[in-house]
């Protein structure tokens, strides 16, 4: 939702990174404020996965120029970690396995994480299990997941929605959605749209990175923008959204080069 | 390797502590008189000296192994010193007097307290309301008529058991260093448990007055008659910080028919700095044999200090159905090298053995697991299952597993597994995008990976090893 009087969550400005040399982001300008849905689309190898690891502090990727404010501070400098307690949620696009690890286990060290950055009450194994199963049944998800590694052996759509799981407990303030769409059918899209849903409020502001406008049937974003060559290119409503499924990205290409901002 | 990794395994080791103790110490060099000296200061009866002579003669006529996957400068046997007795060392006599940074490392470990004033050297009666921890145990195992000493006082004052039974597990010739213990060992434990007693608690090192202090070359010694049944902890997760380099010590255990004896160690060792400078050669030997029916003797290992760890327990399953367990978790880091595993050797009929050993090698160190599965012709319908799972740290490590397997019955049945894991970035990653720092994120996955292993182990040894590996692999990564 788009709210008069709501507060910038993020600011990002003139944002250039590079992996191994290689510049990927070149200039990205994007704001969110809370209440929001932003779609972040754009064909293959626009920058747009790169953006969401950059925001999570990854260390693989370098910023080379640029700055990022996240509730008015400086979020270049923030450990991956202090980011997440800042609030900052990213929802892999591969989830990784973690074998040996139970996800219960798991799931219950960062809730209880955040909890204590939040000056909240830590849960014990039994008070948390009864939240879990709660979160869990939103999800429509087997309570067998939590007895199992952490995404060890789970198939694409169920490591998906463990992500969500872990989002609908964290209760981010910023949540970036990495192609959480991506490999799933219709129903689990509807599952982790539900979820995504639930989360979004007046206070929080969410970012989906996507390739289709399918998921976008189900979560309705207040923007869309369009990454290519490393630079958003094209904000509109949720209407672009649309005109992008039909027409592909190629005119927006166009369109770009032709105002001269690709270079 | 990330800084986050480097800073991760590149912890110094914070544990180390040193007594200053004056000691009554022999020449250097070994010899027939060397030994003699030994024994009489021991005022040994004349068979152990004969025990001793004999089996220096055998070391003499042997070789060094050098099969195992280690490397370090040969060792002078000449160059050390092969008696030191401790000097009483002066009796602290309240814990506010022992060192602030000893007290927060037992407090780290969470180290039982009593444990702690021991270790610190405090007499236990005096923190504990004139109720003496070690009187008491030693009062009810006497009840029980369960034998707990030292293996100077029990030579002493039980000789007709330690001659039966001394050497009846590692003969004096078994191998090079088994050799060199036999012939100059200074002190260790005696455990006897007899027929149909179920000891009444965990056997642990410190409640054993009168031996602060064990030698270089310990010498171990755990019996088990006829349905007997003992729990044997070795160690503690506080750490050995000692000039002796060399360590050779042997440990026999013996189960009799319906016997079980469950061995645990923790082993701390100074390992020697990052660069791979000092620590602690630690070869030892240690063998159980299950020598009766249904008997059972049971390993369980967690191996963190030391400079090279040369250690293979094992057990000889004699009697019919007896069993034999091995419960292994090796960590290395910087230079440290171990080379270790264990032997089941299956004799009786219907033996089963199980192994479980687990590797985690970090910094530039080699892990090795070297284990032998044999099954003779006599053992009918033999079953081992053994699991060797490797994790790696960084990518300067390096994990190796060599099963030696022979079976000689066709009615035996053999598995093994293995497998090889690493720490990622990526899972790093994964974790710090939740709220979780690489520090919390290193220890929840190592301890997942141990967990079969810790599981063996008495409760609050678990949790003092799970904080050790923590420690060992965390460090205060900011």
């Amino acid at each position: 939702m788009i709210l008069q009087d709501s507060r910038p969550l993020l600011e990002v400005r003139g944002l250039c990174a590079t992996v191994n040399g290689t510049p990927i982001l070149k200039g990205l300008d994007f704001t969110v404020k809370s209440g929001e849905v932003h779609a972040i689309m754009g064909p293959n190898g626009s920058g747009k996965s790169t953006f969401a690891k950059v925001l999570a502090g990854h260390t693989a990727y370098q910023v080379t120029a640029g700055q990022v404010l996240y509730e008015g501070r400086n979020l270049l400098e923030m450990a991956p970690e202090e980011r997440a307690r800042a609030g900052i949620f990213l929802a892999f696009q591969y989830p990784i396995e973690i074998p040996g690890v139970g996800n219960s286990q798991f799931l219950r060290l960062a809730y209880n994480t955040l909890q204590a950055e939040r000056g909240k009450d830590e849960l014990d194994p039994l008070e948390f299990d009864d939240l879990v199963r709660e979160k869990m049944g939103l999800l429509e998800m087997n309570p067998e997941f939590l007895d199992r590694s952490v995404n060890e052996g789970f198939s694409g759509g169920e490591k998906k929605r463990n992500e969500i799981l872990q989002m609908a407990l964290l209760e981010p303030k910023l949540a970036i959605l990495d192609e959480t769409d991506s490999g799933l059918d219709i129903d689990a899209l509807r599952v982790v749209s539900k979820g995504v849903n639930h989360l979004a409020g007046k206070d929080n502001g969410i970012v989906l990175v996507t390739h289709y406008q399918r998921l976008l049937n189900y979560i309705v974003p207040d923007y869309v923008h369009v990454m290519d060559g490393g630079r958003i290119v094209r904000t509109g409503g949720s209407a672009l959204a649309l005109e992008l499924e039909e027409r592909g990205y190629d005119w927006i290409e166009a369109e770009a080069s032709a105002e001269g901002t690709l270079s | 390797m990330s800084a986050v990794l480097q800073n991760l395994v590149n912890q110094p080791y914070k544990h180390g502590f040193v007594t200053d103790i004056e000691s009554d110490v022999a020449a250097k060099g070994l010899n027939e008189d060397t030994i003699r000296l030994i024994s009489t200061k021991k005022n040994e009866p004349e068979w152990l000296l004969e025990f001793r002579l004999k089996a220096f003669r055998n070391w003499l006529t042997m070789a060094e192994p050098e099969w195992a996957n280690v490397k370090y400068p040969k060792i002078d046997f000449q160059a050390i010193s092969y008696y030191s007795a401790p000097k009483a060392k002066p009796k602290l006599t309240s814990m506010d007097e022992v060192d602030p940074e000893l007290l927060r490392t037992f407090e780290k470990l969470g180290v039982p307290m009593h444990e702690r004033a021991a270790l610190a050297g405090v007499a236990v009666d005096v923190i504990f309301d004139s109720v003496s921890v070690a009187t008491t145990y030693k009062h009810k195992l006497a009840e029980v008529g369960v034998i707990f000493c030292s293996m100077s006082e029990a030579v002493l004052e039980h000789p007709e058991l330690v001659k039966k039974y001394l050497g009846s597990v590692v003969p004096t010739g078994d191998n090079y260093y088994a050799a060199l213990n036999s012939a100059v060992f200074t002190d260790g434990s005696f455990c006897f448990t007899p027929k149909g007693v179920k000891c009444p608690m965990d056997l642990s090192t410190y409640f054993r007055i009168n031996t602060e202090q064990t030698g270089q070359f310990e010498r171990t010694l755990i019996v088990a008659e006829e349905g007997a049944s003992v729990s044997y902890l070795e160690g503690c997760t506080a750490p050995k910080f000692d000039t002796n380099q060399l360590h050779a010590a042997v440990v026999e255990l013996v189960a009799l028919a319906n016997a079980d004896i469950k061995y645990s160690t923790v082993q701390n060792w100074y390992a020697g700095d990052e660069n791979g400078l000092g620590g602690i050669y630690n070869f030892v030997t240690k063998r159980g044999m299950c020598k009766g029916v249904n008997s059972r003797i049971s390993w369980t290992q967690v191996e963190t200090g030391s400079a090279i760890t040369w250690k293979y327990p094992s057990c000889v399953l004699v009697g019919d159905n007896s069993v034999g367990e091995f419960y292994s978790v090796a960590v290395t880091n910087h230079h440290q090298q171990a080379d270790t595993g264990t032997k089941m050797i299956h004799i009786g009929k219907n033996t089963r053995s199980t192994i479980v050993s687990k590797g985690i090698s970090a910094g530039q160190s080699i892990n090795s697991y070297r284990g032998l599965v044999k099954i003779l012709p006599t053992a009918y319908n033999a079953r081992n299952y053994s699991q060797c799972d490797s994790m790696l740290i960084g990518d300067q490590s390096s994990a190796n597993t060599f099963p030696y397997i022979q079976v000689r019955n066709h009615g035996a049945k053999v598995e093994h597994e293995a497998s090889t894991s690493k720490i990622g970035e990526d899972q790093l990653f994964y974790f710090a995008q939740r709220g979780v720092d690489a520090e919390a994120a290193v220890s929840m996955i190592i301890n997942g990976f141990c967990k079969d292993v810790f599981r063996q182990l008495p409760m609050e040894f678990a949790v003092e090893a799970t904080k050790l590996l923590g420690f060992k692999l965390e460090g205060s990564v900011g």
